[in-house]
Protein backbone atom coordinates (compact mmCIF):
# COMPACT_ATOMS: atom_id res chain seq x y z
CA UNK A 1 0.00 0.00 0.00
CA UNK A 2 1.61 3.50 -0.86
CA UNK A 3 0.12 6.55 0.90
CA UNK A 4 2.57 8.93 2.56
CA UNK A 5 2.75 10.07 5.62
CA UNK A 6 1.47 13.44 5.31
CA UNK A 7 -2.39 11.51 3.81
CA UNK A 8 -1.77 9.11 6.88
CA UNK A 9 -1.97 11.94 9.39
CA UNK A 10 -5.20 13.12 7.81
CA UNK A 11 -6.40 9.72 7.83
CA UNK A 12 -6.22 9.79 11.30
CA UNK A 13 -9.16 12.31 12.18
CA UNK A 14 -12.62 10.83 13.09
CA UNK A 15 -14.24 10.57 9.16
CA UNK A 16 -17.27 9.29 7.10
CA UNK A 17 -20.38 7.44 9.40
CA UNK A 18 -18.29 7.09 12.39
CA UNK A 19 -15.49 5.47 10.90
CA UNK A 20 -12.03 6.36 11.54
CA UNK A 21 -10.25 7.83 8.09
CA UNK A 22 -8.03 4.77 8.10
CA UNK A 23 -10.25 2.34 8.97
CA UNK A 24 -12.44 3.71 5.85
CA UNK A 25 -9.26 3.57 3.91
CA UNK A 26 -8.67 -0.19 4.08
CA UNK A 27 -12.03 -1.16 4.08
CA UNK A 28 -11.73 1.28 0.21
CA UNK A 29 -8.66 -0.77 -0.67
CA UNK A 30 -10.24 -4.41 0.18
CA UNK A 31 -13.34 -3.75 -1.96
CA UNK A 32 -11.31 -2.51 -4.65
CA UNK A 33 -9.16 -6.05 -4.69
CA UNK A 34 -12.18 -7.75 -3.81
CA UNK A 35 -13.85 -6.80 -6.70
CA UNK A 36 -11.14 -7.36 -8.98
CA UNK A 37 -10.02 -10.71 -7.35
CA UNK A 38 -14.57 -11.46 -8.22
CA UNK A 39 -14.24 -9.82 -11.80
CA UNK A 40 -11.05 -12.08 -12.83
CA UNK A 41 -12.06 -15.57 -11.11
CA UNK A 42 -15.52 -15.26 -11.94
CA UNK A 43 -14.90 -14.40 -15.63
CA UNK A 44 -11.12 -15.82 -16.24
CA UNK A 45 -10.46 -18.31 -13.79
CA UNK A 46 -13.94 -20.48 -13.40
CA UNK A 47 -14.37 -20.77 -17.26
CA UNK A 48 -11.08 -22.02 -17.86
CA UNK A 49 -11.47 -24.47 -14.70
CA UNK A 50 -14.87 -25.62 -16.21
CA UNK A 51 -13.04 -26.51 -19.57
CA UNK A 52 -9.76 -28.51 -18.06
CA UNK A 53 -12.63 -30.58 -15.44
CA UNK A 54 -14.96 -31.60 -18.19
CA UNK A 55 -12.05 -32.51 -20.81
CA UNK A 56 -9.87 -34.60 -17.76
CA UNK A 57 -12.47 -35.18 -15.31
CA UNK A 58 -12.66 -38.82 -16.07
CA UNK A 59 -8.90 -39.20 -16.52
CA UNK A 60 -8.23 -39.66 -20.19
CA UNK A 61 -11.56 -40.98 -21.37
CA UNK A 62 -12.43 -37.77 -23.30
CA UNK A 63 -9.41 -37.41 -24.61
CA UNK A 64 -9.01 -40.86 -26.23
CA UNK A 65 -12.68 -41.00 -27.73
CA UNK A 66 -11.71 -37.21 -29.30
CA UNK A 67 -8.45 -38.72 -30.55
CA UNK A 68 -10.18 -42.09 -32.02
CA UNK A 69 -12.39 -39.88 -34.06
CA UNK A 70 -11.10 -40.05 -37.79
CA UNK A 71 -9.03 -36.61 -38.92
CA UNK A 72 -8.31 -35.98 -34.80
CA UNK A 73 -4.70 -36.66 -35.31
CA UNK A 74 -4.64 -34.87 -38.81
CA UNK A 75 -6.19 -31.81 -37.90
CA UNK A 76 -3.28 -31.49 -34.39
CA UNK A 77 -0.72 -32.24 -36.56
CA UNK A 78 -1.93 -29.58 -39.40
CA UNK A 79 -2.64 -27.24 -37.20
CA UNK A 80 0.81 -27.29 -35.63
CA UNK A 81 2.75 -27.42 -38.63
CA UNK A 82 1.03 -24.44 -40.36
CA UNK A 83 1.38 -22.68 -37.10
CA UNK A 84 4.91 -23.35 -37.35
CA UNK A 85 5.53 -22.16 -40.87
CA UNK A 86 3.71 -19.12 -40.49
CA UNK A 87 5.76 -18.51 -37.11
CA UNK A 88 9.12 -18.83 -39.06
CA UNK A 89 7.74 -16.17 -41.71
CA UNK A 90 6.74 -14.07 -39.96
CA UNK A 91 10.03 -13.91 -37.89
CA UNK A 92 12.14 -13.20 -40.78
CA UNK A 93 9.56 -10.83 -42.32
CA UNK A 94 8.38 -9.19 -39.26
CA UNK A 95 11.84 -8.68 -38.28
CA UNK A 96 12.84 -7.35 -41.52
CA UNK A 97 9.57 -4.77 -41.37
CA UNK A 98 11.04 -3.64 -37.58
CA UNK A 99 14.29 -2.74 -39.22
CA UNK A 100 12.45 -0.81 -42.21
CA UNK A 101 10.16 0.58 -40.10
CA UNK A 102 12.97 1.74 -37.41
CA UNK A 103 15.78 2.57 -39.76
CA UNK A 104 15.16 3.39 -43.10
CA UNK A 105 13.23 6.79 -43.81
CA UNK A 106 11.07 6.90 -46.84
CA UNK A 107 7.53 8.10 -48.38
CA UNK A 108 4.76 6.52 -46.89
CA UNK A 109 6.79 4.99 -43.65
CA UNK A 110 4.02 6.01 -41.85
CA UNK A 111 1.14 4.68 -43.98
CA UNK A 112 3.36 1.13 -43.52
CA UNK A 113 3.54 1.22 -39.54
CA UNK A 114 -0.62 1.43 -39.92
CA UNK A 115 -1.13 -1.36 -42.59
CA UNK A 116 1.37 -3.36 -40.77
CA UNK A 117 -1.03 -2.75 -37.30
CA UNK A 118 -4.46 -3.86 -39.45
CA UNK A 119 -4.75 -7.00 -38.62
CA UNK A 120 -5.34 -5.61 -34.92
CA UNK A 121 -8.31 -4.48 -35.85
CA UNK A 122 -9.95 -6.16 -38.81
CA UNK A 123 -12.38 -8.89 -37.83
CA UNK A 124 -9.82 -12.39 -38.29
CA UNK A 125 -13.54 -13.56 -40.62
CA UNK A 126 -13.25 -10.47 -43.14
CA UNK A 127 -9.53 -11.36 -43.60
CA UNK A 128 -10.52 -15.03 -44.39
CA UNK A 129 -13.14 -13.14 -46.87
CA UNK A 130 -10.12 -11.48 -48.16
CA UNK A 131 -8.05 -14.19 -48.94
CA UNK A 132 -11.08 -15.87 -50.61
CA UNK A 133 -11.39 -12.95 -53.12
CA UNK A 134 -7.87 -12.50 -53.88
CA UNK A 135 -6.82 -16.04 -54.29
CA UNK A 136 -9.89 -17.96 -54.57
CA UNK A 137 -11.19 -19.41 -57.97
CA UNK A 138 -13.14 -16.25 -59.13
CA UNK A 139 -10.26 -13.90 -58.83
CA UNK A 140 -7.72 -13.01 -61.99
CA UNK A 141 -5.07 -14.62 -59.60
CA UNK A 142 -6.82 -17.42 -58.36
CA UNK A 143 -7.26 -18.31 -62.16
CA UNK A 144 -3.61 -17.74 -62.64
CA UNK A 145 -2.48 -20.25 -60.21
CA UNK A 146 -4.71 -22.77 -61.14
CA UNK A 147 -3.53 -22.60 -64.41
CA UNK A 148 0.12 -23.21 -62.99
CA UNK A 149 -1.43 -26.26 -60.90
CA UNK A 150 -1.06 -24.60 -58.06
CA UNK A 151 -4.43 -24.51 -55.42
CA UNK A 152 -4.48 -21.88 -53.02
CA UNK A 153 -8.16 -21.51 -51.09
CA UNK A 154 -9.12 -24.88 -49.35
CA UNK A 155 -5.54 -25.75 -49.29
CA UNK A 156 -2.94 -26.07 -46.44
CA UNK A 157 -1.20 -22.61 -48.52
CA UNK A 158 -4.33 -20.53 -47.69
CA UNK A 159 -4.34 -21.64 -43.85
CA UNK A 160 -0.75 -20.37 -43.96
CA UNK A 161 -1.18 -17.03 -45.56
CA UNK A 162 -4.39 -16.73 -43.30
CA UNK A 163 -2.33 -17.59 -40.25
CA UNK A 164 0.56 -15.05 -41.44
CA UNK A 165 -1.61 -12.20 -42.17
CA UNK A 166 -3.72 -12.41 -38.96
CA UNK A 167 -0.41 -12.43 -36.65
CA UNK A 168 1.87 -10.11 -38.96
CA UNK A 169 1.97 -7.25 -36.27
CA UNK A 170 3.15 -9.55 -33.45
CA UNK A 171 7.09 -9.81 -34.16
CA UNK A 172 7.18 -6.58 -35.62
CA UNK A 173 5.65 -4.57 -32.36
CA UNK A 174 7.61 -6.95 -30.06
CA UNK A 175 10.99 -5.84 -31.77
CA UNK A 176 10.59 -2.38 -33.25
CA UNK A 177 10.50 -0.96 -29.55
CA UNK A 178 14.15 -2.79 -28.57
CA UNK A 179 15.15 -1.41 -31.89
CA UNK A 180 14.17 1.83 -31.47
CA UNK A 181 16.45 1.93 -27.66
CA UNK A 182 19.56 0.42 -29.63
CA UNK A 183 22.04 2.94 -30.33
CA UNK A 184 22.65 3.53 -34.30
CA UNK A 185 26.16 4.78 -33.25
CA UNK A 186 27.33 1.52 -32.53
CA UNK A 187 26.07 -0.52 -36.06
CA UNK A 188 27.84 2.96 -37.37
CA UNK A 189 31.09 2.11 -35.28
CA UNK A 190 30.79 -1.24 -36.89
CA UNK A 191 30.54 0.00 -40.30
CA UNK A 192 33.35 1.92 -40.02
CA UNK A 193 36.06 -0.45 -38.61
CA UNK A 194 34.68 -2.12 -41.67
CA UNK A 195 32.17 -4.91 -41.38
CA UNK A 196 29.44 -5.14 -44.03
CA UNK A 197 25.74 -4.73 -43.39
CA UNK A 198 25.66 -8.78 -42.80
CA UNK A 199 28.61 -8.82 -40.46
CA UNK A 200 26.81 -5.19 -38.48
CA UNK A 201 23.18 -7.49 -38.14
CA UNK A 202 24.85 -10.71 -37.28
CA UNK A 203 27.13 -9.36 -34.57
CA UNK A 204 25.73 -5.92 -33.39
CA UNK A 205 21.96 -6.05 -34.52
CA UNK A 206 20.67 -9.48 -33.86
CA UNK A 207 21.82 -10.36 -30.16
CA UNK A 208 20.24 -7.23 -28.93
CA UNK A 209 16.96 -7.99 -30.24
CA UNK A 210 16.76 -12.10 -30.34
CA UNK A 211 14.33 -12.10 -27.21
CA UNK A 212 12.35 -9.54 -28.63
CA UNK A 213 12.28 -11.54 -32.07
CA UNK A 214 11.88 -15.08 -29.84
CA UNK A 215 8.82 -13.75 -28.01
CA UNK A 216 7.08 -12.67 -30.82
CA UNK A 217 7.41 -15.31 -32.61
CA UNK A 218 6.23 -17.54 -29.63
CA UNK A 219 3.24 -15.41 -29.43
CA UNK A 220 3.11 -16.21 -33.31
CA UNK A 221 2.90 -19.67 -32.86
CA UNK A 222 0.59 -19.24 -30.27
CA UNK A 223 -2.10 -16.91 -31.61
CA UNK A 224 -1.78 -19.31 -34.51
CA UNK A 225 -2.53 -22.28 -32.93
CA UNK A 226 -5.97 -21.31 -31.86
CA UNK A 227 -6.68 -19.43 -34.98
CA UNK A 228 -9.82 -19.76 -36.56
CA UNK A 229 -12.13 -16.59 -37.92
CA UNK A 230 -9.73 -16.11 -40.38
CA UNK A 231 -9.13 -20.29 -41.66
CA UNK A 232 -12.79 -21.64 -41.10
CA UNK A 233 -13.61 -19.75 -44.85
CA UNK A 234 -10.41 -20.89 -46.64
CA UNK A 235 -9.31 -24.15 -45.82
CA UNK A 236 -12.38 -26.00 -47.15
CA UNK A 237 -12.09 -27.96 -43.30
CA UNK A 238 -12.25 -31.16 -45.02
CA UNK A 239 -11.81 -34.04 -42.41
CA UNK A 240 -8.67 -35.74 -42.97
CA UNK A 241 -6.89 -32.77 -44.82
CA UNK A 242 -7.85 -29.12 -44.20
CA UNK A 243 -9.21 -29.41 -41.37
CA UNK A 244 -7.46 -27.25 -38.01
CA UNK A 245 -7.66 -28.32 -34.61
CA UNK A 246 -9.53 -24.91 -33.79
CA UNK A 247 -12.15 -25.95 -36.46
CA UNK A 248 -12.19 -29.71 -35.34
CA UNK A 249 -13.29 -28.52 -31.70
CA UNK A 250 -15.65 -26.32 -32.91
CA UNK A 251 -17.14 -29.58 -34.76
CA UNK A 252 -17.23 -31.55 -32.00
CA UNK A 253 -18.86 -28.71 -29.77
CA UNK A 254 -21.98 -28.50 -31.98
CA UNK A 255 -22.67 -32.42 -32.25
CA UNK A 256 -22.78 -31.59 -28.92
CA UNK A 257 -19.77 -33.84 -27.56
CA UNK A 258 -18.37 -31.09 -25.07
CA UNK A 259 -15.94 -33.11 -23.40
CA UNK A 260 -14.11 -34.68 -26.08
CA UNK A 261 -13.59 -31.22 -27.54
CA UNK A 262 -12.82 -29.74 -24.13
CA UNK A 263 -9.99 -32.54 -23.79
CA UNK A 264 -8.78 -30.97 -27.38
CA UNK A 265 -9.01 -27.74 -26.21
CA UNK A 266 -7.27 -28.65 -22.79
CA UNK A 267 -4.20 -29.77 -25.13
CA UNK A 268 -4.22 -26.77 -27.13
CA UNK A 269 -4.25 -24.89 -24.30
CA UNK A 270 -1.46 -26.61 -22.46
CA UNK A 271 0.90 -26.11 -25.82
CA UNK A 272 -0.10 -22.29 -25.85
CA UNK A 273 0.26 -21.60 -22.02
CA UNK A 274 3.54 -23.48 -21.65
CA UNK A 275 4.90 -21.15 -25.14
CA UNK A 276 3.19 -17.86 -23.33
CA UNK A 277 5.19 -18.91 -20.21
CA UNK A 278 8.00 -19.17 -21.78
CA UNK A 279 7.41 -15.92 -23.34
CA UNK A 280 7.16 -13.63 -20.28
CA UNK A 281 10.17 -15.84 -19.13
CA UNK A 282 11.84 -14.60 -21.72
CA UNK A 283 10.68 -10.97 -22.07
CA UNK A 284 11.32 -10.65 -18.60
CA UNK A 285 15.06 -11.51 -18.71
CA UNK A 286 15.83 -9.23 -22.03
CA UNK A 287 13.91 -6.30 -19.71
CA UNK A 288 16.50 -7.13 -16.77
CA UNK A 289 19.52 -6.95 -18.96
CA UNK A 290 18.65 -3.53 -20.39
CA UNK B 1 19.72 8.04 -43.57
CA UNK B 2 22.49 7.22 -41.16
CA UNK B 3 25.69 6.49 -42.76
CA UNK B 4 25.53 2.90 -41.85
CA UNK B 5 22.50 2.31 -43.98
CA UNK B 6 24.89 4.49 -47.00
CA UNK B 7 27.81 1.75 -46.57
CA UNK B 8 25.49 -0.91 -46.68
CA UNK B 9 25.12 -0.10 -50.38
CA UNK B 10 21.65 0.83 -51.50
CA UNK B 11 21.17 -2.03 -53.64
CA UNK B 12 20.84 -4.10 -50.12
CA UNK B 13 18.85 -1.84 -48.62
CA UNK B 14 16.43 -1.12 -51.57
CA UNK B 15 15.99 -5.02 -51.47
CA UNK B 16 15.14 -5.33 -48.08
CA UNK B 17 12.29 -2.78 -47.91
CA UNK B 18 10.96 -4.09 -51.55
CA UNK B 19 10.83 -7.63 -49.82
CA UNK B 20 8.75 -5.88 -46.69
CA UNK B 21 6.19 -3.74 -49.20
CA UNK B 22 5.23 -7.20 -51.45
CA UNK B 23 4.96 -9.10 -48.19
CA UNK B 24 2.58 -6.42 -46.96
CA UNK B 25 1.00 -5.50 -50.00
CA UNK B 26 0.40 -9.29 -50.85
CA UNK B 27 -1.15 -10.11 -47.32
CA UNK B 28 -3.06 -7.06 -46.70
CA UNK B 29 -2.99 -4.29 -49.79
CA UNK B 30 -4.52 -6.36 -52.61
CA UNK B 31 -6.33 -8.54 -50.53
CA UNK B 32 -8.22 -5.02 -49.08
CA UNK B 33 -8.45 -4.11 -52.47
CA UNK B 34 -9.85 -7.35 -53.55
CA UNK B 35 -12.94 -7.07 -51.65
CA UNK B 36 -13.79 -3.68 -52.10
CA UNK B 37 -13.90 -4.59 -55.79
CA UNK B 38 -15.75 -8.19 -55.08
CA UNK B 39 -18.33 -5.91 -52.98
CA UNK B 40 -19.29 -3.50 -55.16
CA UNK B 41 -18.98 -5.31 -58.44
CA UNK B 42 -22.40 -5.80 -58.64
CA UNK B 43 -22.96 -2.15 -58.40
CA UNK B 44 -23.86 0.17 -55.75
CA UNK B 45 -27.69 -0.79 -55.63
CA UNK B 46 -25.91 -4.31 -53.60
CA UNK B 47 -24.61 -2.12 -50.63
CA UNK B 48 -28.46 -0.03 -50.05
CA UNK B 49 -30.06 -3.69 -50.44
CA UNK B 50 -27.97 -5.63 -48.35
CA UNK B 51 -27.78 -3.24 -45.32
CA UNK B 52 -31.50 -2.46 -45.73
CA UNK B 53 -32.34 -6.27 -45.56
CA UNK B 54 -33.91 -6.86 -41.91
CA UNK B 55 -31.65 -10.36 -40.99
CA UNK B 56 -28.22 -7.71 -42.02
CA UNK B 57 -29.54 -5.22 -39.51
CA UNK B 58 -30.89 -7.44 -36.93
CA UNK B 59 -27.06 -8.68 -37.14
CA UNK B 60 -25.66 -5.15 -37.23
CA UNK B 61 -27.54 -4.00 -33.96
CA UNK B 62 -26.68 -7.81 -32.09
CA UNK B 63 -22.92 -6.71 -33.02
CA UNK B 64 -23.42 -2.64 -31.29
CA UNK B 65 -25.41 -4.22 -28.59
CA UNK B 66 -22.36 -6.70 -27.55
CA UNK B 67 -19.67 -4.34 -28.17
CA UNK B 68 -21.31 -1.42 -26.30
CA UNK B 69 -22.00 -3.76 -23.09
CA UNK B 70 -18.24 -5.78 -23.27
CA UNK B 71 -16.63 -2.00 -23.63
CA UNK B 72 -18.74 -0.39 -20.75
CA UNK B 73 -17.87 -3.95 -18.31
CA UNK B 74 -14.03 -4.28 -19.52
CA UNK B 75 -13.25 -0.83 -19.26
CA UNK B 76 -14.81 -0.04 -15.57
CA UNK B 77 -13.43 -3.16 -14.13
CA UNK B 78 -10.37 -3.12 -16.10
CA UNK B 79 -9.37 0.64 -14.64
CA UNK B 80 -10.01 -0.96 -10.99
CA UNK B 81 -8.11 -4.20 -11.33
CA UNK B 82 -5.46 -2.31 -12.92
CA UNK B 83 -5.37 0.45 -9.83
CA UNK B 84 -5.38 -3.04 -7.70
CA UNK B 85 -2.47 -4.34 -9.46
CA UNK B 86 -0.38 -1.28 -9.47
CA UNK B 87 -1.16 0.59 -6.45
CA UNK B 88 -1.69 -2.61 -3.81
CA UNK B 89 0.70 -5.39 -2.41
CA UNK B 90 -0.95 -8.52 -1.61
CA UNK B 91 -0.82 -12.12 -1.64
CA UNK B 92 -1.85 -13.30 -4.93
CA UNK B 93 -0.92 -10.31 -6.34
CA UNK B 94 0.84 -12.18 -9.43
CA UNK B 95 -1.82 -14.59 -9.96
CA UNK B 96 -4.14 -12.04 -10.67
CA UNK B 97 -1.98 -10.60 -12.62
CA UNK B 98 -1.73 -14.13 -14.53
CA UNK B 99 -5.28 -14.21 -14.96
CA UNK B 100 -4.87 -11.09 -16.99
CA UNK B 101 -2.62 -12.46 -19.76
CA UNK B 102 -4.45 -15.63 -19.97
CA UNK B 103 -7.20 -14.70 -22.18
CA UNK B 104 -4.25 -14.01 -25.01
CA UNK B 105 -3.07 -17.68 -24.24
CA UNK B 106 -6.58 -19.22 -25.16
CA UNK B 107 -8.31 -19.98 -28.40
CA UNK B 108 -11.67 -18.58 -28.95
CA UNK B 109 -13.07 -20.97 -29.91
CA UNK B 110 -11.72 -23.03 -25.97
CA UNK B 111 -13.29 -19.28 -24.37
CA UNK B 112 -16.92 -20.27 -26.33
CA UNK B 113 -16.42 -23.69 -25.10
CA UNK B 114 -15.53 -22.80 -22.06
CA UNK B 115 -19.05 -20.35 -21.72
CA UNK B 116 -21.10 -23.40 -22.75
CA UNK B 117 -19.73 -25.70 -20.54
CA UNK B 118 -20.27 -23.90 -17.34
CA UNK B 119 -24.25 -23.35 -18.72
CA UNK B 120 -25.05 -26.41 -20.36
CA UNK B 121 -27.35 -29.21 -18.71
CA UNK B 122 -24.95 -30.96 -16.15
CA UNK B 123 -22.65 -27.48 -15.64
CA UNK B 124 -21.51 -25.67 -13.28
CA UNK B 125 -23.33 -22.43 -13.02
CA UNK B 126 -26.82 -23.93 -14.63
CA UNK B 127 -29.29 -25.05 -12.21
CA UNK B 128 -28.86 -21.78 -10.63
CA UNK B 129 -30.07 -19.79 -14.06
CA UNK B 130 -32.02 -23.09 -14.81
CA UNK B 131 -34.09 -22.85 -11.89
CA UNK B 132 -34.58 -18.71 -12.31
CA UNK B 133 -35.21 -19.79 -15.93
CA UNK B 134 -32.82 -17.33 -17.07
CA UNK B 135 -30.98 -19.07 -20.62
CA UNK B 136 -27.71 -18.09 -21.28
CA UNK B 137 -26.34 -20.19 -23.86
CA UNK B 138 -27.53 -19.70 -27.31
CA UNK B 139 -28.80 -16.49 -26.12
CA UNK B 140 -27.30 -12.99 -25.40
CA UNK B 141 -26.06 -13.40 -22.07
CA UNK B 142 -23.35 -16.14 -23.58
CA UNK B 143 -22.44 -13.90 -26.29
CA UNK B 144 -21.79 -11.11 -24.15
CA UNK B 145 -19.61 -13.18 -21.64
CA UNK B 146 -17.45 -14.90 -24.47
CA UNK B 147 -16.38 -11.02 -25.34
CA UNK B 148 -15.89 -9.66 -22.00
CA UNK B 149 -13.75 -12.71 -21.77
CA UNK B 150 -11.86 -12.27 -24.98
CA UNK B 151 -11.32 -8.35 -24.46
CA UNK B 152 -10.17 -8.34 -20.33
CA UNK B 153 -6.80 -7.94 -21.14
CA UNK B 154 -6.97 -4.37 -23.64
CA UNK B 155 -7.86 -2.19 -20.95
CA UNK B 156 -6.04 -3.19 -18.33
CA UNK B 157 -2.54 -3.81 -20.08
CA UNK B 158 -2.50 -0.39 -21.65
CA UNK B 159 -3.33 1.51 -18.25
CA UNK B 160 -1.19 -0.56 -15.97
CA UNK B 161 2.05 0.59 -17.48
CA UNK B 162 0.89 4.42 -17.14
CA UNK B 163 -0.28 3.97 -13.77
CA UNK B 164 3.30 2.51 -12.90
CA UNK B 165 4.78 5.63 -14.77
CA UNK B 166 2.93 8.89 -13.26
CA UNK B 167 3.73 7.23 -9.89
CA UNK B 168 1.91 8.15 -6.27
CA UNK B 169 3.40 11.76 -5.90
CA UNK B 170 0.40 14.07 -7.34
CA UNK B 171 -2.21 11.51 -5.85
CA UNK B 172 -0.30 11.88 -2.25
CA UNK B 173 -0.29 15.83 -2.62
CA UNK B 174 -3.97 16.04 -3.52
CA UNK B 175 -5.11 13.61 -0.34
CA UNK B 176 -2.85 15.96 1.41
CA UNK B 177 -4.43 18.86 0.89
CA UNK B 178 -8.01 17.37 1.65
CA UNK B 179 -9.40 16.27 -1.32
CA UNK B 180 -11.26 13.11 -1.51
CA UNK B 181 -10.16 9.98 -2.63
CA UNK B 182 -13.19 10.18 -5.28
CA UNK B 183 -12.04 13.21 -5.96
CA UNK B 184 -7.96 12.62 -6.51
CA UNK B 185 -9.15 10.02 -8.81
CA UNK B 186 -11.18 12.25 -11.21
CA UNK B 187 -8.84 15.03 -11.06
CA UNK B 188 -5.66 13.68 -10.65
CA UNK B 189 -5.55 9.81 -12.04
CA UNK B 190 -7.95 10.16 -14.47
CA UNK B 191 -6.46 12.49 -16.77
CA UNK B 192 -3.16 11.46 -16.83
CA UNK B 193 -4.35 7.51 -17.98
CA UNK B 194 -7.22 8.76 -19.69
CA UNK B 195 -5.12 8.05 -23.36
CA UNK B 196 -4.50 4.76 -22.43
CA UNK B 197 -8.45 4.19 -21.08
CA UNK B 198 -9.15 5.53 -24.75
CA UNK B 199 -6.93 3.26 -26.29
CA UNK B 200 -8.33 0.50 -24.84
CA UNK B 201 -11.78 1.57 -25.67
CA UNK B 202 -10.51 1.60 -29.22
CA UNK B 203 -9.46 -2.12 -29.17
CA UNK B 204 -12.28 -3.91 -27.21
CA UNK B 205 -14.52 -2.20 -29.49
CA UNK B 206 -12.65 -3.48 -32.89
CA UNK B 207 -12.00 -7.20 -31.20
CA UNK B 208 -15.63 -7.45 -29.95
CA UNK B 209 -16.83 -6.34 -33.22
CA UNK B 210 -14.82 -8.31 -34.85
CA UNK B 211 -15.21 -11.87 -32.35
CA UNK B 212 -16.49 -15.20 -34.38
CA UNK B 213 -14.38 -18.28 -32.92
CA UNK B 214 -16.52 -17.97 -29.46
CA UNK B 215 -19.79 -16.79 -30.56
CA UNK B 216 -19.17 -19.61 -33.18
CA UNK B 217 -20.01 -21.78 -30.39
CA UNK B 218 -22.25 -20.03 -28.31
CA UNK B 219 -25.08 -18.70 -30.08
CA UNK B 220 -25.81 -22.01 -31.51
CA UNK B 221 -26.43 -19.97 -34.84
CA UNK B 222 -29.99 -18.97 -35.22
CA UNK B 223 -30.93 -16.64 -37.80
CA UNK B 224 -32.59 -13.55 -37.21
CA UNK B 225 -32.05 -14.18 -32.95
CA UNK B 226 -27.94 -14.68 -32.01
CA UNK B 227 -26.79 -13.46 -35.25
CA UNK B 228 -23.95 -11.02 -35.48
CA UNK B 229 -22.39 -9.25 -38.11
CA UNK B 230 -19.46 -11.64 -38.18
CA UNK B 231 -21.86 -14.57 -38.25
CA UNK B 232 -23.95 -13.16 -40.85
CA UNK B 233 -20.82 -13.02 -42.98
CA UNK B 234 -19.75 -16.68 -41.99
CA UNK B 235 -23.36 -17.77 -43.23
CA UNK B 236 -24.29 -16.14 -46.14
CA UNK B 237 -20.74 -17.29 -47.19
CA UNK B 238 -21.83 -20.58 -46.60
CA UNK B 239 -24.74 -20.20 -47.94
CA UNK B 240 -23.24 -18.58 -51.60
CA UNK B 241 -25.02 -15.20 -50.93
CA UNK B 242 -21.43 -13.95 -51.84
CA UNK B 243 -22.31 -10.32 -52.57
CA UNK B 244 -24.49 -9.85 -49.42
CA UNK B 245 -21.46 -11.18 -47.49
CA UNK B 246 -18.72 -8.87 -49.08
CA UNK B 247 -20.51 -5.89 -48.48
CA UNK B 248 -21.06 -6.24 -44.57
CA UNK B 249 -17.43 -7.20 -44.39
CA UNK B 250 -16.48 -4.22 -46.39
CA UNK B 251 -18.62 -2.46 -43.88
CA UNK B 252 -16.87 -4.00 -40.93
CA UNK B 253 -13.46 -3.67 -42.30
CA UNK B 254 -13.98 0.18 -43.17
CA UNK B 255 -15.28 0.19 -38.78
CA UNK B 256 -12.10 -1.50 -37.67
CA UNK B 257 -9.92 1.31 -40.13
CA UNK B 258 -11.71 3.79 -38.55
CA UNK B 259 -10.98 2.62 -35.40
CA UNK B 260 -6.94 1.73 -35.69
CA UNK B 261 -6.70 5.44 -36.85
CA UNK B 262 -8.14 6.20 -33.56
CA UNK B 263 -6.07 4.03 -31.68
CA UNK B 264 -3.21 5.29 -33.71
CA UNK B 265 -3.81 8.61 -32.29
CA UNK B 266 -4.21 7.32 -28.80
CA UNK B 267 -1.04 6.05 -28.99
CA UNK B 268 0.66 9.20 -29.55
CA UNK B 269 -1.68 11.39 -27.23
CA UNK B 270 -0.62 8.78 -24.74
CA UNK B 271 3.40 8.99 -25.52
CA UNK B 272 3.32 12.58 -25.91
CA UNK B 273 1.54 13.26 -22.56
CA UNK B 274 4.15 10.67 -21.08
CA UNK B 275 6.83 12.60 -22.40
CA UNK B 276 5.31 16.47 -21.45
CA UNK B 277 4.75 15.35 -17.67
Amino acid sequence: MTMSGAAQSIEGRGGFLGIPHRTAAALRHLALRGTAVVYLSLLVALPVAAVLTKGFGDGLDSFESAMARPGAWAAIRLTLWTSTIAAGINAVMGTMLAWVLVRYRFPARRLLSTIVDLPLAIPTLVTGLMILALYGPNSPIGRFFDDLGIRIVFTPIAIVIALCTVSLPLVVRSVQPVLQELDPAEEEAAATLGAGPRTTFRRIVFPAIRSAVVAGTLLTFSRSLGEIGSVILVSGNRTGKTLTAPVFIFQLTSQFRASEAAAVATLLFAISFVLVLVTTRILRTSGART
Amino acid sequence: MSTVAKRGGRSGHAGILAACLVYVGLLLVLPLIGIVWTALKPGFHIVTDTLSAPDVQHALLLTVQIAVITVAVTTFFGVIVAWVLVRQRFHGRSFLNALVDLPFALSPVTVGLACFVLFAPGGWLAPFFDARGIRINFALPSMVLVTIFICIPFTIREVVPVLEEIGVDEEDASRTLGASVWHTFRKVSLPNIRWAIAYGVALSTARSIGEIGAVLIVSGLIQGRTETATLYIFRATEERQTPQAYVVALLLAAISIVLLLAIEMFHHRQERAMSSG
